[in-house]
């Protein structure tokens, strides 16, 4: 069936990584110093690839948008990161990451792939305590570690609720360090418009200067993009404002496969939409879960506060529901749990958009603990509350005040109010086992790439993908590439390859700001997001994306005639940074309804309607779908599916159960 | 689209770039929710202008979750506005008042250029961590995390020195644009650490020396950095930083 090659090592799955470490060709330190890498993007994917790029020898430049590397979105990221490393003598290992992470996705990602993810994990760790990352730590000074969704070990490291934040700046001081010595260059303020191909292969990028609009020609041996997620693409998510899918999507658009695009992921715990003035969902973190109960109350439209509504009246759904993993189930079934009580009538808040996160039970249990701690017996509930609100305070302080800040109601008192939004974007430019694009000398990194979360993502592991590529992964990879381009000198950059990728992004930036129309870029971007999660969303079927497909087709046409660019492009411009956006979104948004229209299943982040059990659960074709669909751009924005078979040697496929 | 009930008016800080000269501009707004966020008040801003065909300000702004750092305005005087511990991005417009008169600026500090309107070139800070601000370890060999014991208290502090944005609020706010909290910060999270030890006063000395260099003021205790700062940085890291400074001059050449 497969028509693409993954290049997957052959033999037994424990091994492969440690043969192609072993067997991989390498690139002598001389040669190392003459041969360029550009890596587009500076979060955790593209930070670490560089500043260890630049460790080996290779002379690296580094491109993000943002005034600098310490923004990248990574930053925001909160709860934890994964790693095999059983400290808490639990039962971890190796095996069982791999195991949830393949059965999270609901066994639509690559076993190889995966299993090396769970291999490197726990060097992550190591390697960002030797950076001086202040990971959070037990009385005893060894490192702590809490549950996230979806496993039934302890094995997510964290710092506070700022884990994201702590490893960027860990990666960023990496990259920081290299940048001083010489060893990298990094290109602030600068946005990717185009990917240059000399002889089918990847030799460079067309970037735009945002500050002074010029564009400028980079060349490069090879060119890595660690360029994050789409989940901008839906208008409202969790995403921050300038996280865009533009340099992917100009690779694709020069020949690199865009996989498994549907697959969205829902998080369960965001704060809800307050009005139509709001910009972007802020996540609640799903650490919260280990220790927040999810409710809603028994009987419809009850309007009733929180605090009236007494125990024998309230559905904790997901612990009726799903025994096992109560609290704690996967994402997209946390997600798709919340929706169906909602759309039953039984949500809360002004909107009904919205169910009970509620962290009473266990502030009591914590308080309870610590006045023990301290020697008083039968406490009282008053000081078991105070007592216990302090423990929470310490865990999630940070989330508390941000729920606060944005809501004007206080958590410790009343319950948070929490309903899914999108989050992270599963899909992403197909890439092979050497993480290298379906264009040689073209790679992707972290979120960037589709290969290692499946249909659905397990909390946790973002941040573990992102490293795990860049630090571990792509610098053994990419020496296969570039040990046979020693001999290659680099190409000027007034090579007719550059000279034409120049002209074109120039041609897209005169044509958006010449427009002149009369409907701003934000207003085409909220009616593609509209259609987006009205029929792309949270479920789907295949009359809706039917319609939306029409709809966006039309929404391209009417951007192309109507959009208004104030300015010009020889200066800082930041509309004329979002239309060109906005365009690529528009013509991603609507290959992500031709895959979901064309994934006859329902499984993990996308949930087809047609096809579900009989308890509202998602009902996978394994038969018909186990593979990745990898979708090729043809002249006038028409795709070609292609299909790389997924083989699961190692796990035996089954329903997805956390019962 | 807005749906509030409040009106202001804003006088906002233009500027072209950074050859030509800047002044304060009023604009008129209506109908502003209390739930908004400041950032999302000015898009609402935006959007009339550029239903108007005119410009839209330009401000830098990411994550709009209070952590990416990107968003710096000076309102009413103050970094980040009127509440303490929040970015702009967490600022709501509950916050203020129907009617209210609101000046905003970019950051002030030469070490900080305008670029356009309220966006202003930081870059001097990534010079200021690509001077030392980190532990030399290349990747791949590093010992198992648990070798390395921190007992939770010093864990803790070095996490709450590591918590900065680099917003630049403690630089905008200094009389003597002084990045000394900024600077600080990360020297303390690597000084309470055993990692940080091996380079601790080679990297205080390097630091310095680049955060002088860039043109940054010297800090004369008054404070304002610490209580202007969106994360609660603390006073204690400039208390350090001078001492690790201090200690360091008094060291041989071969002890650093």
């Amino acid at each position: 069936m497969s028509d693409i090659n993954s290049n997957i090592p052959e033999g037994e799955l424990t091994n492969k990584w440690t043969k192609f470490k072993s067997s991989v060709a390498l690139v002598n330190p001389s040669n190392k110093r003459t041969i360029e890498v550009i890596i587009v993007g500076s979060g955790l994917a593209g930070a670490s690839a560089a500043a260890t790029l630049a460790e080996m020898g290779y002379k690296v430049k580094c491109f993000c948008f943002q005034d600098s590397p310490r923004r990248a979105h990574s930053i925001a990221a909160q709860g934890g990161i994964n790693a095999a490393k059983n400290y808490q003598n639990d039962g971890d290992s190796v095996y069982r990451l791999f195991y949830d992470t393949i059965k999270g996705g609901d066994y639509r990602a690559r076993e190889a792939n995966v299993h090396r993810l769970a291999e490197v994990s726990a060097n992550i760790i190591d390697q960002c305590v030797a950076q001086g990352v202040p990971l959070a730590r037990e009385y005893g000074g060894l490192l702590d570690n809490r549950s996230f969704g979806g496993t039934q070990v302890q094995r997510t490291f964290y710092a506070a609720g700022q884990t994201g934040q702590q490893l960027l700046l860990g990666a960023y001081s990496a990259l920081e360090r290299q940048i001083g010595m010489g060893k990298v260059e990094m290109y602030t303020r600068h946005e990717m418009l185009e990917v240059v191909k000399i002889d089918g292969k990847a030799r460079g990028i067309i970037a735009r200067n945002l500050i002074t609009g010029e564009l400028e020609r980079h060349f490069g041996h090879a060119v890595v993009l660690g360029t994050g997620g789409y989940g901008n693409v839906f208008y409202l998510s969790t995403n921050a404002m300038g996280s865009n899918v533009t340099a992917a999507w100009k690779a694709h658009k020069q020949g690199a496969y865009f996989a498994n695009p549907c697959y969205t992921q829902i998080h369960p715990t965001c704060i809800p939409v307050s009005g139509d003035h709001q910009s972007k969902l802020t996540l609640m973190s799903e650490s919260l879960r280990n220790d927040g109960r999810i409710w809603v109350p028994l009987k419809k439209d009850d309007n009733r506060k929180a605090s009236e509504i007494p125990e024998d009246e309230r559905d904790y759904y997901l612990e009726r529901r799903y025994p096992a993993f109560g609290n704690l189930v996967p994402r997209d079934v946390a997600s798709r749990a919340a929706k169906e009580r909602c759309d039953a009538g039984y949500g809360v808040g002004s909107s009904k958009l919205a169910v009970y996160l509620d962290f009473k039970a266990n502030t009591e249990r914590y308080g309870k603990i610590e006045a023990l701690k301290s020697g008083i017996q039968n406490a009282d509930k008053e000081t078991c509350m105070r007592l216990g609100t302090a423990v929470i305070k310490e865990k999630y302080g940070n989330l508390f005040d941000m729920y606060a800040q944005i809501t004007g109601e206080n958590p410790y008192e009343t319950p948070m109010r929490i309903y899914p939004a999108v989050h992270y974007t599963m899909g992403g430019l197909w890439v092979d086992y050497n993480l290298m694009t379906s264009v040689p000398g073209l790679y992707c990194t972290g979120e960037a790439n589709f290969s290692d979360h499946g249909a659905n993502r397990l909390g946790a592991s973002a941040l573990m993908q992102g490293l795990a590529d860049g630090y571990f992964v792509l610098p053994y990879t990419i020496g296969a590439y570039l040990s046979k381009e020693i001999s290659v000198k680099a190409i000027p950059t007034d090579h007719p390859a550059f000279v034409e990728a120049e002209a074109k992004a120039k041609g897209v930036l005169d044509t958006l700001i010449n427009i002149k129309g009369s409907k701003s870029v934000d207003y085409f971007h909220k009616r593609l997001g509209h259609i987006m999660w009205e029929k792309c969303g949270m479920a789907r079927n295949a009359e809706g994306l039917n319609e939306a497909i029409t709809d966006i087709r039309a929404l391209r046409a009417e951007f192309w005639k109507d959009v208004r660019v104030p300015g010009t492009s020889d200066e800082l411009n930041t509309e004329l940074e979002k239309a060109g956006r906005v365009a690529d979104f528009i013509e991603l948004g609507e290959l992500m309804c031709i895959d979901a229209l064309n994934r006859n299943e329902s499984c993990g982040g996308h949930f087809r309607e047609e096809y579900q059990t009989e308890e509202g659960e998602a009902l996978r074709d394994d038969v018909d779908f186990a593979y990745v669909a990898a979708w090729e751009f043809k002249e006038g924005v028409n795709f070609e599916l292609h299909k790389e078979e997924l083989k699961f040697e190692n796990i035996k496929v089954a329903q997805r159960s956390y019962k | 689209m807005s749906t509030g009930n409040m009106n202001l008016t804003l006088k906002v800080w233009r500027q072209k770039n950074n050859k030509t000269k800047g002044a304060l501009v009023d604009y008129k707004l209506a109908e502003i929710s209390p739930d908004m966020s400041f950032l999302e008040m000015f898009d609402v801003l935006n959007e009339q202008l550029i239903n108007k065909n005119e410009e839209p300000v330009v401000f830098d702004h990411d994550c709009r979750e209070g952590i990416c750092g990107s968003c710096s305005m000076f309102i009413n005087g103050r970094p980040h506005g009127p509440k303490d511990l929040v970015t702009t991005c967490q600022l709501h417009m509950r916050s203020f008042k129907d009617g209210d008169t609101i000046v905003v600026e970019p950051w002030r500090a030469a070490a900080f250029p305008v670029v356009k309107d309220l966006t202003v070139d930081r870059s001097a800070f990534d010079r200021v961590i690509a001077s030392g601000g980190f532990i030399s370890v290349n990747t791949g060999n590093a010992q198992d995390a648990n070798s390395l014991p921190i007992p939770k208290m010093q864990a803790d502090a070095a996490f709450e020195a590591a918590a900065c944005i680099g917003c630049g609020a403690c630089v905008a706010t200094c009389k003597n644009a002084s990045a000394m909290l900024f600077v600080s910060a990360k020297i303390s999270q690597l000084a309470l650490l055993p990692q940080g030890q091996p380079e601790r006063y080679r990297r205080v000395q390097s630091m310095v020396a680049q955060m002088d260099a860039e043109g940054f003021g010297n800090c004369t205790n008054t404070g304002a950095c610490e209580a202007e700062c969106p994360k609660g940085i603390t006073l204690e890291n400039i208390a350090r930083m001078n001492r690790d400074f201090a200690s360091a001059k008094f060291l041989s050449e071969e002890s650093i």
